[in-house]
Order: structure tokens, then sequence, then C-alpha cells
């Protein structure tokens, strides 16, 4: 190994040995590796694979429990192998990992029939708040900073940390239900491992029945909300987001009253969703 | 050595990493704690709670930033994203020095997320050194390379891990952040002596060390961190601080997380084994009795 370019062949030999599906047999990469007197040059390769693969799809784990819960155990396990088989990180932080669940579960809609739909919202679902979580914050709009300007010239901007979702199912309670479910079933498994009695509370949760939801994902005073929304006040938001002035966001919302319009925009604001537009 | 140029010239005592299950404990009860360190890419997000907790640490305590993907070690140029969240995150903390690991990690863009180990060529340690000159210039701190634990070594190496560490710190002119616990690990799984380990790196560019818990294996060790120190890492550690002197430590405890109360007196057990060290450390120095600057125990903050 004589140069950087040495360097990254063999740095793309272990990584191709690293991210191969879990169980799959190669000998490419274990070539570099020294043997010892207690493991073969594979067995310390192993060691590594499967750190790979166990460290990742914890994090997906724990990014994702409703989409764990609905898929149960050994389906969740494939759906993320495959993700990830697909989709390896591309970003110095596992908080990204999830990014692009969504979307490969449209892609490859095998790994969660027969309830893609249901699980394409779960996942937007819970990315949304890892989004909400830890998103970018802007300094709020004041209304003193729009006083005068004509609707039909005023553009908004929504915190990037909010987003806004038309779900086929109301995940939102489903997803809740889970966490709750599964904080007591950690209390319990805590109580037991104490001598307590507490398993009976973690109640079974069950899967939504269709029905449409306008969600608005967010932070206020640093924590994780939701809120669901009217049709036309989705669309207004939507059209926000979208670089409309005002006059024609709340054209998109449709024949609305203008009571209404201004009580949801009264509340948006209390909400601090607007912020100033990047300079 | 106890503050140098690595370490900002600073001498921050016993300190523990910062983590979510001490929290409430940490903003409620305000314990007496040398330092915090935390891992910088928790916190180099763009808002939210991570940062809200942060910013109230720092109103009370040092923070040091520990970096896990910088990789630093990858054939790959620095990330200019990762480095100006980086940069933005030391602006916030005031961080004296930023540490990250001697190890790669990535390769065309794509993460492994763990802490791969180095051939240890020549032509390793240049392109490594290279990186760490280009990230400690462009972030204004000192940066400290910890060495890494490992499972495999490669055939292609053509100097041992301490002569490697010691060829790249000495090219990029950074510091070292000594991981006891991974010297100990380390020499378990490959079969060489961790005493060998300690003697050949230059001591003079330690700036913080590492302890840590580690679990053994019927055929190897791993690097853990879900227990206490075991007993010959503490020696390692003692014969460490005897060689470079007293320095800022601190203890990393980042899975089956005990109560803030465990993991602090277990990282205050650093003081039973530096004491002896810092005396002797002073004497080779000719400090003993001369210097009231001199690291003993009661010229290190109250942790």
């Amino acid at each position: 190994m004589k140069s950087t370019a040495d360097l990254r062949a063999f740095q793309r030999v272990m990584m191709g040995a690293l991210v191969r599906p879990l169980g799959s047999a190669t000998e490419a990469g274990a070539g570099f590796i020294k043997p010892n007197s207690r493991l073969t040059a594979l067995e310390r390769l192993e060691i590594y694979h499967r750190m790979y693969w166990f460290r990742l799809i914890d994090s997906v784990t724990d990014d994702s429990p409703g989409l764990a819960f609905l898929l149960g155990e050994a389906k969740f396990d494939r759906l993320v192998r495959a993700y990830l088989g697909k989709y390896p990180s591309r970003s110095f932080t596992l908080r990204n990992l999830c990014s692009r669940l969504p979307q490969f579960i449209r892609e490859e809609p095998r790994w969660t029939s027969p309830r893609t739909a249901l699980a394409w919202d779960v996942a937007r679902f819970e990315w949304a708040q890892t989004v909400a979580y830890d998103g970018e914050e802007r300094p709020l709009l004041s209304p003193a900073e729009i006083a005068g300007v004509p609707p039909a010239r005023l553009r908004l901007a929504l915190q990037p940390c909010l987003s806004l979702l038309a779900l086929d199912f109301p995940v939102d309670d489903f997803v809740m239900a889970v966490k709750k479910r599964n904080t007591l079933r950690d209390e319990a498994s805590n109580a037991r491992e104490a001598g307590g009695r507490a398993g009976r509370r973690a109640k079974r949760v069950a899967p939504p029945r269709r029905g449409r939801v306008y969600l608005a994902v967010y932070r206020l005073g640093g924590r994780l909300h939701y809120l669901r929304l009217e049709l036309g006040g989705f669309r207004i938001l939507e059209a926000i987001r979208a670089g409309r002035s005002l006059a024609r966001a709340i054209a998109a919302g449709g024949r609305l009253r203008p009571a209404q319009v201004e009580e949801w925009f009264a509340t948006w604001m209390k909400f601090g969703w607007f912020c100033r537009t990047p300079l | 050595m106890p503050a140098n140029r690595f370490n900002g010239h600073t001498s921050h005592g016993i300190g523990i990493g910062l983590r979510v299950p001490h929290y409430a404990h940490i903003l409620d009860q305000k314990p007496v704690v040398g330092w915090f360190e935390i891992i910088s890419e928790n916190f180099m997000v763009d808002g939210g709670r991570p940062l809200e907790i942060l910013d109230r640490i720092l109103e009370q305590y040092h923070v040091v930033q520990h970096g896990v993907s910088m990789y630093l070690g990858s054939a790959d140029r620095p990330d200019r994203a990762h480095l100006k969240k980086l940069k933005q995150l030391v602006r916030r903390t005031r961080t004296p020095w930023v540490s990250d690991h001697l190890c790669w990690g990535s390769v065309d863009g794509t993460y492994s997320h763990d802490l791969l180990p180095m051939p240890y060529t020549f032509a390793a340690a240049k392109r490594t050194a290279e990186k760490i000159r280009q990230v400690s210039d462009y972030l204004g701190v000192p940066v400290c390379v910890e060495n890494v634990s490992s499972y495999a070594e490669f055939h292609v190496s053509e100097m041992t891990e301490w002569e490697f560490l010691t060829e790249v710190v000495e090219r990029a002119d950074c510091g070292i952040l000594l991981d006891v616990n991974n010297i100990y690990v380390s020499s378990k799984n490959h079969g060489f002596d961790p005493y060998d380990y300690l003697n050949g790196v230059p001591a003079e560019r330690v700036g913080q060390m590492h302890v840590a818990g580690h679990t053994k294996f019927e055929k190897y060790i791993l690097d853990t961190h879900d227990h206490p120190v075991l007993d010959p890492v503490w020696q390692l550690y003692a014969h460490a601080t005897r060689r470079c002197g007293v320095t800022a430590t601190l203890l990393e405890w980042d899975d089956k997380i005990p109560s803030f109360d465990e993991v602090h007196n277990e990282a205050l057990k650093a003081n039973e084994f530096i004491a002896d060290a810092g005396e002797d450390f002073n004497r080779k120095i000719g400090k003993v009795g001369k210097n009231p600057d001199s690291p003993s125990r009661s010229s290190r903050p109250s942790c």
C-alpha cells in the first residue's frame, strides 16, 4: 500500500465486505486480514460485519417503533435489511438513517405487503417526528413584519421542522399507542426484574382502519406535537410551503369562511409555524 | 501532560460522558463534575431539545467535544458539510480541543458508523495526518486523535499500532486522546504487551485519556463501555499517568447506563490511581515541592 489510491481501494473492498447481506458468504476482505491463534481471518471480519448490521438495524428499530410493531419482528427485520442493502447510510449521523425508508416502502412493496399503504403512512409519520425533534427552527415571523403587505404579494415561510402529512390511516394515534405500550412493557419488565407485577397494564394495540387524516407534526416548547388539520387548512399550508402568495394559498384552501381562515392563522401563528424566509 | 497545547492548556480533571439518562439529574441536582464530554454528532443538529439541553449544561459546566464520524483515516477528503456543522458546534461549546478517532469508517460517501482499524502503513499515516491538519486548521482548535480498539490486523501493515499512532501525530503535529481501555482490549485481541504500547507513544502529546469497561468473550474482547473499569485497565491507567502526567481523564459508559452517581463514582476511582502517579511524574520533571501549578490532587478541580 503505497498511496492514497491504494488506501481507497483497500477501504472499498473492506466496506463491500461489511455491507454485504447478513449471512452471505464471502472471502472478499478476509484476504487482507491476519488470522490469530483463536480466530480465522474470516471470523475476525465477521465481528465487524455483524456489528455493522446490528448497529444499523438497532438504530432503525429505535426510530421506527410503530413500523416494527405493525410488521412484527421477523418481517420488520427483513424490511430493514433490504432497505439498508439498497440505501446504506450516506450521512455522518445515524439520525438520518430512516430518511429514505418511506420512499423504499413505496419502491419495494413486497417487504410490507399486504399492509404497504399503512406501513408507508407509519414510516412517514415516524420520520416527521425525527424532523420535528431536532430539525431547524428559524426565527419567528412577527405580525409587525408583514403588516401592510398586500396578500397578493405576501409570501410566508413554514418552519423547516414542521411536516405536513396527508395520510390514508390515522397513524398518529396508532404510533402513540404503540409507544405507550412499549413504555409500559419496559416498565413492566423492570418491575418484574424487581419482583413487581406491573406487566398486565401493557395492552394490545390494533392497527388503525383506513381513514383520511391531514396532519401537522411540529415542535413546540422543545416537545413534539401533532395536530389534525381540516382539508382546507392543510391545502393552505401546503400552498404556503410551495411558495405561493398568501392570497393564492388561501384560494387553494377552497370555499372557506373568512372567520375560519382567520382562526386557523391565529392558531398557526401561536404555534410558531411561520418563520422568516431565509436571506 | 497535565495542561498542554493539545488540550488548550486546560486542567479539567476527571469527567464523564454526557448521556441522555442523566440529563434530568444533572439539570436538577447540578452535581459537581470536572467536565462533560459530548458526542459531537449528537449535537450537530439544527435545533430542538438536544441543543436546548446543551446550552443549559454549558451554563454550568466545562464541555469537551468528542467525535465519532470524522473518519480521519478514510481516504476520502473531509466532508465540508460535516466540518461546517462541527465548527458551528465548536463555536457554541467553546471546547478547548476536539477529539476523534484514528480510524476509518466511510468510503465514497457510504458510512459504516463503526470505528474501523487502519492498515498501519506510511502511506495511510501520511494521508491521515494531512486530513488532521486540514480539520484542525478549519476548526481553529487543537485536535486529539484517539486510538481505537480493534479485532483485526492487516497483512499490509508496516509497523505496530503505536508506531503508526506516533507517525500520524508527529506528521500532523496534533495531540493524542489515549484510550487506555482500547489499548488493553487490542493487546488481548492481538497478543501484544500493552505496556510496550504505552511506553511507545509520545507522552508529551497526550492531551486526554479515556477509561472504560469491556466484555470478554471466548475468543476475543469487545469494547462495550457497559461495565465498570476492570483492574488491569486501571493499572494501565496508573502507568499512563506516570509516563504522561495527570491529564484530563474521562470515563466512557455508553450502554446499560446506571445512575449518574454510579457512573460518576466509577470515574472518580481514577483519583486512586493517579495520586502516586502524579508524584512520580512530578519527581521525574523536577516539580515536586517547587511549582504551585504542579498537577497535584489539590490543584485539580474538585470532582
